[in-house]
């Protein structure tokens, strides 16, 4: 119902955008595509070219160009004697990797059990890991803290890496359970009546055939580990510990005054993550495309 | 990706002739215990157990010394009847509502126009839109705060002169600083930010239609406004309705984007203080405030609860009724 | 063949496993450290070159790390990681019952046997000891003054002087606005704190008459509502017209960079701020006090007792720790302190002569003015709701405009009341 409303408004631009016929209608939908790319843009932009500019330039004239004058790397000197964004960096990178590999792995394994075969709680767990989908694991982070301290993993990255393998869980449950159950039974029945054992027939027939679903499971899974600020802010504040979102945000805490510095360690924090996802957008766009095929 | 309640029970029923079934009865399943355990046993320890030890603990308070003693439901009559505690909560549930209020209005109308306009035949550029659109969504939500932070900071004036050159100057305004257009300036920079999502799920959706339905609808003289309305939106419906509860999951658990640009007390006087940000501060205090972390604990189960109702209010009506709609 | 498989998966797991092991040990405070926790990120790099390399110099074998946290973030996380057990040894603490209530935790050691303690006087260590003042938990480091900077040079271009009484006050404001571009009053109200900090707890003092008010707002004796209260915020109130052009949105930060780039006049400042002006100002800047209300004779400043530094309870290396802070006690400490972070006045009984010349400026108002603390720190900020909280919100919609003087004052007024006997 809500969305019904909602889709109201532009749907009037859509229909001028299509109405028209050949060319009109090509360049009005250029047009639109255009302006919202630069609205998409321009505020990195922005950000990247003033962190190149002196302090005077960057307040002058925070549109223009570094030219020769006022061109400088001071800001990025002090940020990377001032901080360790190379251990931020590492600590986001392995955070990330590990819990998606974990999560892919465990989810995978969890869905195919709960798709092939029957036993007792079958309805139970699968509809604990649903429930999980909808409720935020961050409303238990009271006891979550309290766990990590008693087990002393409180400034590891093992803390996260747990917490973000629960949290991704439940989603990675529900999209390949989806999947798996569209591989043709014939398949499997082949396999069990040449003896193959259950171990084998997941790992080589099924795991392989889910591909494209592992994909759209792994970009939901790592945006969110990637940016989140709240469980690094709470489990691993620790300096050796801090991921990325957290030192750029404590970094800017401590160095608000030096605008240098603050721009440089967003361009720091911002460029690695937009050339990963440059090289890796087609598979990444594939891979939300074939989850939401589904 | 529909995730309806008939789906969810669906997805449970084993298949019923299967060969394996016979083979489970006989010895103890290991197989089952080796698939099945490490994502149980993660996912109970470190997600159901703490959710429930959270509504546990929620009953308990605390005195000076951090011991705990059992209290009832008195943390919870303080957050609802007490007037310093119930007014903070009741502002930061009508500024959430406000914040989705916002998402659902901007963010997925225009997700869906961008989607309609990428998936025109034969649209050249089409996946360069695509992937530029799409990145904002790839940064960190405290990145993204403090660089509009930095544009619309009435000091660089990079907004203002941009609106002074549209001819606009007059209406430049400190709208992260005001109370009355904070909270809506937040949303547009958190609706910028993630209109990529939607995007992305409806552009697939939108792919998967069959493109002889649409095909045989225009051959038949179809108006493409009819093809829109009748063929294409009513296919739509389950993915623009499960990108709506996503985003009302999101929303109610936002936290990062307001802790990063207006901090813990979510100022102009808590204008811009959602559920988010009154649970970090009920749980780990402010400057000369203690945090309560048995107090952080009902607040928790009351955002539990919030979004539990909202799932379900989703499931029995929103969900049902497309289904219905759909045959 | 299969079973070679399903090896070569579990291998492969295992591996993971050691992996992920190894950034299960904890990397941080490897146990021969000394670990400072503080909010003065501003600071670090005074103690890296200078505090810590003196100390060692006498006892080069405990190594001592500093280690801060963002000031908005500070009590939050400290808490947060005594909770966890992964605190530094040594706390800096803010004064009264944010420490109070760490020491009734358990969380600070009791430092009334620490030898270093006898050189500070009885009224340093109030704010860190026991309401009754049996235990003292915390040893006192510095005091910082409340009080006005402003840019000579912008000053002398108008032929302006040193405003005194309130009526100067707000007619050299007037004369900047009206007479040049600068802004004249170099203040937001985004952060919040500044407006209650730097506003409220700097010119109030003069109108509740220092300790007297404080005492009796203790006491209950006087209310928030009451004339001398409401009068401050009716100060701040006519403040607005002068504040930069989008002041809503300036955050502490872009405060100290308008001033330091030299487009602001006048401060409303922490003698902290000396420190960052110094690194950052290219022009000549000087102090005045908070102005006076027409006709009194006396003046009222904010000397308050704002940094001490405590022992964590649970610190592995108590011995060290405890040497760290009698050496603190002493004079060479207090000598390189107040020198290099100017601003930061030592509160032992050492003479210490300070060299710079804005911190000599604030230091002098001790001779000229009755002092007090921040009304807010003792006592008063217990309960539900938090006084101090509420001064920051109430103070800042005054300065905006969105609240009048008069409802600012009920409204801290009647949420002491909710909680706090003297006043119910």
């Amino acid at each position: 119902m809500l969305a019904k409303e909602a889709i109201a408004t532009p749907s009037q631009d859509w229909k001028s955008a299509i109405l028209r016929p050949g060319i009109l209608k090509k360049l009005s939908v250029h047009a639109v595509l255009i302006t919202y790319t630069v609205i998409a843009l321009f505020p990195i932009l922005v950000i990247l070219i003033n962190a190149f500019k002196s302090r005077k330039a960057i307040f002058n004239d925070p549109l223009a160009l570094p030219d020769a004058s006022t061109f400088t790397l001071v800001g990025f000197t002090e940020v990377l004697e001032r901080s360790t964004f190379d251990v931020f960096f590492f600590n986001s990178l392995v955070v990330t990797l590990l819990s998606l590999f974990f999560v892919l792995l465990f989810g995978a394994m969890a869905a195919w059990a709960l798709t092939e075969y029957k036993f007792r709680g079958n309805l139970f767990i699968a509809i604990l890991f649903a429930m999980g989908i909808m409720i935020p694991i961050r409303l238990g982070t009271v006891s979550i803290l309290q766990l990590m301290v008693d087990l002393h993993l409180v400034n590891t990255l093992a803390a996260l890496v747990l917490v973000y393998i629960a949290q991704g869980l439940p989603l990675a449950v529900y999209i390949l359970s989806e999947f798996i159950r569209t591989i043709p039974k014939e398949l499997k029945e082949a396999a069990r009546c040449d003896n193959v054992s259950e171990y084998k027939i997941f790992f080589q027939i099924v795991l392989p055939l889910i591909r494209p679903a592992l994909a759209t499971v792994a970009v939901f899974t790592m945006i969110p580990i990637w940016n989140d600020l709240w469980f690094p802010l709470i489990l691993a504040p620790s300096e050796s510990t801090q991921t990325i979102t957290l030192g750029v945000q404590q970094f800017i805490g401590q160095f608000v005054t030096d605008w240098n510095a603050v721009l440089s360690s967003l361009t720091l924090a911002i460029v690695p993550v937009l050339i990963l996802y440059l090289v890796f957008s087609r598979q990444l766009i594939r891979g939300l495309t074939a989850g939401a095929v589904k | 990706m529909k995730p309806t309640a008939s789906d969810t029970m669906s997805q449970i029923q084993p298949q019923a002739d299967n060969g394996p079934l016979t083979k489970v009865s006989k010895p103890f399943p290991w197989h089952i215990v080796f698939f099945l355990g490490p994502a149980l046993l993660i996912y109970v320890a470190i997600s159901v157990y703490p959710l429930l030890d959270t509504l546990r603990l929620g009953l308990f308070s605390e005195d000076e010394t951090g011991a705990k003693f059992f209290v009832g439901l008195q943390n919870y009559s303080n957050l609802l009847l007490n007037e310093f505690w119930s007014e903070p909560f009741w502002n930061a549930l009508k500024n959430n509502l406000i914040f989705f209020a916002i998402h659902m209005a901007l963010q997925n109308p225009i997700g869906l126009l961008l989607a309609m306009l990428l998936s025109s035949p034969k649209l050249r550029l089409s996946g360069t839109y695509r992937t530029l659109i799409f990145m904002p969504t790839m940064l960190s939500v405290v990145i993204i705060g403090f660089v509009w932070q930095l544009l619309l900071s009435p000091l660089w004036g990079i907004s203002e002169d941009f609106m002074y050159n549209i001819g606009l100057g007059n209406y430049f305004d400190a709208w992260l600083g005001k109370e009355s257009t904070a909270l809506i300036t937040l949303s547009l920079i958190s609706v910028w930010q993630f209109v990529g999502i939607p995007m992305m799920l409806i552009y697939a959706a939108l792919l998967n239609i069959p493109e002889d339905l649409t095909d045989a609808a225009v051959v038949d003289g179809a108006k493409s406004r009819h093809v829109f309305w009748h063929i294409k939106l009513p296919l739509l419906l389950p993915t623009i309705s499960m990108v709506s509860i996503l985003t009302f999951v999101a929303n109610f658990n936002a936290f990062e984007l307001i802790y990063a640009v207006k901090g813990a007390l979510a100022g102009p006087n808590f204008s811009t203080d959602i559920m988010g940000t009154l649970f970090y501060r009920t749980f780990f205090g402010f400057q000369l405030q203690q945090g309560s972390p048995t107090m952080g604990a009902a607040v928790a189960t009351l955002m539990f609860l919030i979004i539990l109702i909202g799932v379900m209010v989703y499931l029995f009506f929103v969900q049902r009724r497309i289904q219905r709609f759909q045959l | 063949m299969c079973i070679s498989t399903i090896k070569n998966h579990l291998s492969r797991l295992t591996k993971l496993g050691l992996v992920a092991t190894i950034f299960a040990s904890p990397m941080s405070g490897a146990a021969d450290k000394l670990v400072i926790e503080s909010w003065r990120n501003d600071d670090a790099k005074i103690w890296n070159d200078v505090i810590i390399p003196a100390f060692n110099k006498q006892h080069p074998d405990i190594n001592v790390v500093f280690s801060p946290t963002p000031p908005a973030d500070y009590n939050s996380a400290l808490q947060a990681k005594l909770q966890a057990g992964t605190a530094g040894d040594l706390i800096t603490c803010r004064p009264f019952d944010t420490s109070l209530a760490l020491y009734k935790k358990g969380n600070l050691e009791k430092l009334n046997e620490l030898e270093g303690m006898n050189n500070f006087p009885a009224v340093a260590k109030t704010a860190w000891s026991t309401d009754e003042g049996d235990d003292v938990f915390c040893l006192p480091m510095a005091s910082v003054i409340h009080g006005f900077i402003y840019n000579k040079e912008i000053f002398k271009d108008l032929g302006l002087s040193v405003p005194k009484t309130e009526t100067e006050f707000f007619k050299v404001l007037e004369n900047i606005k009206e007479n040049s571009r600068y802004v004249p009053l170099v203040m937001g109200t985004a952060d919040q704190w500044e407006a209650a900090t730097m506003g409220f707890q700097n010119v109030g003092p003069n109108y509740w008459k220092g300790e007297d008010g404080r005492a009796a707002l203790i006491s209950g004796d006087a209310k928030l509502t009451d004339p001398e209260y409401v009068q401050v915020w009716e100060h701040m109130a006519k403040w607005g017209p002068f504040m930069g052009r989008g002041y809503q949105a300036q955050k502490y930060a872009d405060s100290q960079n308008l001033f330091t780039l030299g487009r602001g006049a006048i401060y409303p400042a922490g003698s902290w701020d000396i420190t960052t002006f110094n690194d950052q100002a290219e022009f000549e800047f000087g102090a005045f006090p908070p102005p006076t209300p027409d006709g009194q004779k006396t003046c009222y400043i904010s000397d308050h007792t704002d940094i001490g530094i405590g022992l964590n309870a649970a610190s592995s290396q108590k011995e060290s720790a405890r040497t760290f802070l009698n050496w603190m006690a002493g004079p060479e400490f207090a000598e390189l302190y107040a020198n290099s972070l100017p601003g930061f006045f030592p509160l032992a009984n050492h003479k210490v002569s300070i060299k710079d010349p804005v911190a000599k400026e604030f230091l002098s108002w001790r001779n000229q003015c009755e002092q007090t603390i921040r009304n807010s720190y003792q006592i008063l900020s217990r309960g539900t709701p938090n006084m101090e909280n509420q001064l920051w919100n109430v103070s800042v919609q005054v300065l905006n405009g969105t609240m009048d003087p008069a409802d600012a004052g009920k409204e801290v007024e009647s949420g002491l009341k909710a909680w706090y006997p003297p006043h119910q």
